[in-house]
């Protein structure tokens, strides 16, 4: 092979791998059962400093990305809260991750449902891409050890949280 | 005298251009083109849904309270990260988004300026070096002298 057809492969090759490498990293999937949840820091949405997935270790987690201008996330608050408020404590809390989501707003729908759960800010949909999540909202169980243990893209309602969520967490609330 | 009122006027229009500029009124027309929805992934000024909505609000809110397009701008970074403007700022690494195709296209017309340029070198070469086509022999030779001579007058 003469030296121009080499590199007329090798500049081919760079391109396809170009191209290969653009599809493989915009089709990112939905974080299966079993995987990691990342530890991305993300700053609080009220009160100032950052806090990750890594400093709830050792608990239950109920993750859960919403945004204020998402109707559905509006329908299932309600739920989580009243979860929150039965279940929550050293060894489980749901944790909001409010994404694509301006200040302001966040801030006036937490009021307005009366979040008492963590709300952490994910402004430019990072951290809701390394989950593969498509859109808003989308729950996550992460256990302990930092494990998914539920999926759940759209909506909870008290019944998935009752049936589904409730008998995985511990049995006595401390 | 007329001549030199009229260069102090003209350096003092000087002086005062940028602060008009400066505190000209930001336009939600204006910056809807220079921005992303970015749930959508388009321009904000294509944009309808329940985000893209609430992203007009804030700018227009920002615009009602006085802000310059740039704090405008500055302001939807923080709110949503860099992703936001529809062009990367023009530092840092982003700046290889401008510089990348500048350089891809140079490399291209060097490439193709010099590919020009050996075939033409190659194809004047055989036109002044290579031998005159070889003429008939033999027997051929003699026909076509003998045909030649038939049509001599």
């Amino acid at each position: 092979m003469s030296a121009r057809s080499f590199i007329a492969v090798l500049a081919v090759l760079a391109i396809v791998g170009l191209l290969v490498f653009g599809l493989a990293s915009k089709g990112s999937s939905r974080l299966a059962v079993g995987e990691a949840a990342p530890n991305a820091p993300m700053p609080r949405l009220e009160g100032g400093g950052s806090e990750s997935l890594a400093d709830y270790r050792g608990r239950w987690v109920l993750v859960n990305f919403w945004a204020s201008w998402c109707p559905p996330c509006r329908a299932e608050t309600p739920a989580l809260e009243e979860f929150q408020q039965r279940h929550g404590g050293p060894r489980f809390t749901v944790l909001g991750i409010d994404t694509q989501d301006l200040t302001d707003d966040a801030l006036g729908f937490a009021e307005k449902f009366g979040v008492s759960y963590p709300l952490l800010r994910d402004g430019n949909g990072d951290v809701a891409d390394e989950y593969g999540t498509t859109g808003v909202p989308e729950t996550f169980l992460v256990d302990p050890a930092g494990k998914v243990r539920l999926a759940v893209p759209g909506t909870v309602d008290e019944e998935y949280l009752r049936d589904e969520v409730e008998p995985l967490l511990p049995k006595v609330r401390s | 005298m007329r001549a030199r009122i009229a260069f102090a006027a003209v350096l003092v229009l000087a002086a005062l251009a940028p602060t008009a500029a400066a505190g000209q009124q930001a336009s939600l027309t204006e910056i809807e083109k220079q921005v992303m929805c970015p749930v959508c992934g388009t321009l904000l000024q294509l944009a309808e849904s329940p985000q893209a909505l609430r992203e007009k609000a804030f700018i227009k809110r920002l615009i009602e309270e006085g802000r310059t397009e740039a704090q405008i701008k500055d302001a939807l970074v923080a709110e949503y990260g860099e992703e936001v403007l529809a062009l990367p700022p023009d530092s840092g690494f982003s700046l290889s988004a401008y510089l990348v195709p500048i350089v891809a296209f140079l490399i291209a017309a060097v490439g193709l300026a010099l590919g020009v340029w050996r075939w033409r070198r190659a194809g004047g070469t055989k036109d002044d070096g290579a031998p005159p086509a070889a003429g008939p022999s033999g027997e051929d030779a003699e026909r076509l002298d003998a045909d030649l001579a038939r049509y001599d007058l």
